[in-house]
């Protein structure tokens, strides 16, 4: 069998007639935020055309998920988005919920909703303000990320870990909120709305941030639709499409909040719908807390849920379900789920088909960036190449999830 | 505009592609039908045409490997989405290994481009027509389509590993 060519070369003699300048963007560039590479055509300053390879991180995770049982998959959806890595988590998590039946406490799913929308600010105010630093300004990325280790340091209060969070179980939480972790959520609450009107003050209607994005990069709804955009891209360009209202996951349907839309989808309204929800999870995270039900933070799952640790050594059955859940013995039941959830980036989706054994038989991400990057060469042809990096970071493109 | 439910969804379907569709179930609330390769094309194009059902959102699509199911080894799922009715439809075709060859849905979904060339590259499934099906995540110089599920992972069974060491 002939092998399959990546994209290497596209300099043709027609490129040299032409007058036509190659340019490599990437692998590693200061601009590009992660591994991705562009080879561009330049006339000038001007984009003639452009050729994204991508898979410079891949780690193949959809194959590792084939050995792995259940609990085991969750840190390798850490390493997808690794902006927001609890929405993964617990994306996963209510895939294999889905799979076995279990019902989630009120408590579990409000906790759940609360990290959920700390890893979406983490997401947008990472994506925001590197977008200020590629239009010249870094004031703003040092003012938020302050607030961004605030965040990482209630993951850590959570489940003790800050990047790759693998936070929480099948059917809940693995520990309840603590009373430092209440504290440092209602912390960040008050303190946060100032730092953002800050940083919202320095560019919504800041001139020269303005000339730099407006019209820049649009993309028409159609288009959008018929690239699979997902998340606030799609939503920049005037479509109301969220899970999390169109598939109310984990008591969503709870919350009242507003989904932003822009009207031209260029990179200043992705910037100004990001910035919205980052108000609007503001909101839901205030809703969390204030209406947070009493109860369990787990379901009554024993055959999944790993027993507290007294337990495995005075109660016989806990030290066996303990024994059976580390060494994975437990089979799933057959069957085929797909469930989605409102990512950082978009909807990020879980395909898992099971044959009723200890690991999935099938598992297949659908990663939001993965399908909107495609788009990429189409928007930035015709712009300069300032434009295209100004385009990248407002896309969003997070090379883990990326590549997988 | 009457509201879109899975028993209508079925029906209709059924009315519309009677003949072509087989295992129409619903796992996990979600319609799940098996079709021929020859009528994929045609399916998704009536469907995203529909005036009523407007299946124009190609959530995902991804290839399945089933080693034992002699002459249907290879499969292709894809994940529609009715964005209008907020009603999803999975629709899967199966065809044999050694002729692993399925038209383009490049034509409708600009979206599908990225997706046939992940499928091909970890499945080997040749997608006819497609503007420039190559390898997309792994290296070019690879010869296997990786996700098949003749390439385990790790043996389990190995000896060369010692179990005490282990705890197997």
């Amino acid at each position: 069998m002939e092998l399959a060519k990546q994209n290497t070369q596209i300099v043709t003699p027609d490129s040299y007639m032409q007058e036509l300048t190659t340019l490599n963007l990437g692998p590693t560039h200061p601009a590009t935020h992660g591994i991705f590479q562009n080879i561009l055509q330049m006339d000038g300053e001007k984009i003639v055309s452009g050729v994204p390879t991508i898979g410079y991180i891949h780690r193949a995770f959809e194959k590792i998920a084939e050995r792995r049982n259940f609990y085991q998959i969750t840190p390798l959806t850490d390493r997808m988005n690794y902006c927001s890595s609890p929405i993964n988590n617990m994306g996963w998590w209510m895939t294999v919920e889905k799979l076995l039946g279990v019902t989630v406490p009120k408590r579990a799913e409000y906790i759940r909703v609360i990290v959920m929308e700390l890893a979406r600010i983490a997401d947008h105010l990472i994506c925001n303000s590197i977008l200020g630093v590629d239009t010249g300004a870094f004031t703003g990325f040092l003012y938020v990320f302050q607030e961004r280790e605030k965040i990482y340091e209630i993951y850590e209060e959570i489940c003790g870990a800050r990047l790759t969070t693998n936070m929480g179980r099948v059917g809940g939480m693995e520990r309840d909120l603590s009373p430092v972790a209440i504290q440092k959520i209602r912390d960040f609450l008050r303190d946060f709305p100032k730092v953002f009107r800050e940083f919202e003050t320095m560019f919504n209607r800041n001139r020269i941030f303005i000339d730099r994005v407006e019209n820049v990069g649009p993309i028409t709804a159609e288009r959008a639709l018929n690239y699979g955009f997902t998340g606030p891209n799609l939503r920049a360009a005037g479509v109301d499409y969220d899970v999390r209202v169109m598939n109310p996951y984990s008591s969503y349907q709870d919350f009242d909040f507003e989904i932003p839309v822009g009207t031209k989808g260029d990179t200043y309204d992705r910037f100004m719908v990001r910035n919205e929800e980052i108000w609007q999870s503001l909101r839901i995270i205030q809703q969390a807390m204030d209406n947070l039900p009493e109860g369990p933070f787990h379901a009554d799952a024993p055959e999944f849920y790993l027993p507290p640790k007294q337990e495995v050594y005075r109660n016989m059955e806990a030290l066996i379900y303990h024994f059976k859940i580390v060494m994975g013995e437990i089979d799933a039941p057959a069957g085929e789920v797909y469930h989605s959830v409102e990512g950082g980036n978009g909807e990020l989706g879980f395909y898992l088909v099971s044959d009723g054994g200890r690991t999935p038989y099938r598992l297949h991400f659908r990663r939001p960036c993965f399908i909107y990057y495609q788009a990429y060469p189409e928007m930035v042809v015709g712009t300069q190449l300032s434009d295209a990096i100004v385009i990248l970071s407002s896309m969003n493109v997070i090379a883990g999830e990326l590549d997988a | 505009m009457a509201e879109l439910t899975n028993e209508l969804l079925v029906q209709s379907l059924q009315e519309k592609f009677g003949d072509q569709l087989f295992d129409i179930h619903e796992p996990y609330g979600l319609v799940t039908v098996t079709t021929t390769r020859e009528n994929i094309i045609p399916m998704l194009q009536a469907l995203y045409d529909d005036a009523f059902l407007q299946f124009q959102f190609l959530t995902t699509m991804c290839g399945i490997h089933y080693p034992d199911n002699k002459g249907q080894e290879l499969g292709v799922i894809y994940h529609l989405h009715s964005l209008v009715h907020n009603v999803r439809l999975r629709i899967k075709i199966f065809f044999p290994e050694d002729d692993a060859v399925v038209p383009t849905a490049t034509n409708l979904y600009a979206t599908a481009n990225w997706m046939e060339r992940e499928t091909f590259d970890f499945y080997g499934i040749r997608f006819e027509g497609h503007p420039n099906l190559i390898r997309i995540l792994n290296v070019e110089e690879m010869e296997a389509f990786p996700m098949r599920k003749e390439f385990p992972l790790e043996d389990q069974t190995r000896e060369d590993k010692i179990n005490t060491f282990f705890g197997r």
